[in-house]
């Protein structure tokens, strides 16, 4: 499995975010995207999900198991946690994953790998920001997809939480997924290739 | 569970929860329904003449309230962007949000219908008919409404514009209703005609609104 993006452009509010940007990732593979703010890692990650439309270019994913979009085969971690704060911690992630089509087999596995079990039954508005990260987080986990497109991790997490964070990154790409994340430090991975943005 | 429904009960179960809006429509509907007797008079022959007419007015006004929240929550919060990437097509997933708002919205309005007809002097025997055509023309309302909620997000705006957008599209809808309400209630003309284009009026836009309204939101991409 593979994902390439060839000549890529985005065009964002009439401004020129990004054009002529290709790249490839292959399955085991994580691909960290840098650069300065605003010189459009987010909308790079926002292009590949699917959420922007792309001005120009081509992104493909080879070998999918499906013919799907690469949205639908991908994860999102933006900056919002799409917690709704009324519905319980249990509630929102087992709804995620069952609209993502993965069923509530996983949830408590999900609910354990992030070490939210014990506030599962909390309703999601009483959560740190840390808190509602790793929720967020639990749903990589219980709907399995092979594309992860993480926005800056590592955001909001203690020491603790990234090394967990960077555990799960790793037993993803050592089962055969794939991980695009923007960046601005070390997200905890060995030596992951690295996209440099905004040095034309 | 399938994710169709996953999405349903997830949007019955926060508007029902506090901070949710399940019961502002009915509140709301009550109110208006409640003042008009107020404003015109203590004259009975009248009011049960007119009745049919404020209860579809009012029940039109309610199932708009809430509305434009529809999509403004789950934008803010990056909810949206989710169900956009679900293995569901975003057609689906926006009727589901509508059919989740009308059983919180709109179905209160009709389950409290005859006891609001009682005060606008509406014979037993009418209340029935009346609603049902609440019951069948209150999805129309929902559907027709659900492209200007996906709208006032994709033009991030909201409130005002959703009525001026939503308002005029929902004429057919008033005119049917109430054409069915009063030939059931006053007579002389057949109840089956208009009630029947009430019916075919709901159909067309539980297949055209989400259509429309999933359109709106890819359009809005950005």
């Amino acid at each position: 499995m593979q994902l390439t993006g060839e000549n890529l452009a985005c065009v964002r509010g009439g401004r020129q975010v990004f054009s002529r940007l290709s790249f490839s990732v292959s399955r085991g593979e994580a691909l960290v995207v840098t650069g300065r703010n605003g010189v459009g890692k987010s909308s790079l990650l926002r292009c590949i999900a699917g959420l922007v439309r792309l001005a120009g270019g081509q992104l493909k994913l080879d070998g999918a198991e499906r013919e799907t979009s690469v949205g639908e085969q991908a994860h999102y971690l933006g900056h919002q946690d799409a917690a709704k704060p009324s519905l319980t911690v249990r509630e929102n992630l087992s709804f995620w994953s069952q609209y993502l089509g993965a069923g509530v087999a996983a949830i408590e596995a999900a609910l354990e790998a992030v070490d939210l079990a014990p506030l599962a039954g909390l309703p999601a508005g009483y959560l740190s920001a840390g808190q509602r990260r790793r929720l967020s987080i639990a749903r990589l986990v219980a709907a399995p997809r092979p594309l992860w497109l993480l926005d800056e991790p590592t955001s909001a997490l203690d020491v603790q939480s990234q090394a967990r964070l960077a555990e799960l990154m790793r037993g993803h790409l050592a089962s055969g997924g794939m991980i695009v994340a923007a960046a601005h430090g070390p997200i905890g991975l060995d030596n992951p290739r690295e996209l440099k943005m905004g040095l034309e | 569970m399938s994710a169709f429904t996953a999405l349903i009960l997830r949007d019955i179960r926060l508007a029902i929860r506090v901070g949710g809006g399940a019961l502002m429509g009915a509140l709301f509907f009550l109110i208006v329904v409640t003042m008009m007797p107020f404003a015109i008079g203590p004259d009975l022959n009248l009011l049960a003449r007119i009745g049919p007419a404020i209860l579809w007015l009012g029940a039109l006004l309610a199932s708009l309230l809430a509305l434009d929240r529809l999509f403004v929550t789950d934008h803010e919060d990056g909810s949206l962007d989710l169900l956009m990437m679900g293995d569901m097509p975003l057609e689906l997933a926006v009727a589901a949000k509508a059919i989740a708002h009308w059983l919180t919205t709109a179905l209160p309005l009709v389950v409290i219908t005859p006891v609001l007809g009682l005060m606008l002097n509406i014979e037993i025997d009418g209340m029935g008919a009346l609603a049902l055509t609440l019951l069948t023309g209150t999805p129309a309302l929902t559907f027709i409404g659900l492209t200007g909620a996906a709208l006032s997000v994709a033009l991030r705006r909201g409130g005002l514009l959703l009525a001026v957008l939503v308002l005029p599209l929902t004429i057919p809808v008033l005119i049917f209703g109430v054409a069915a309400a009063n030939a059931a209630i006053v007579g002389p003309a057949p109840f089956g005609p208009p009630f029947t284009i009430l019916c075919a009026l709901s159909l067309a836009s539980l297949v055209l609104g989400p259509v429309a309204a999933a359109a709106a939101l890819r359009h809005g991409l950005e």
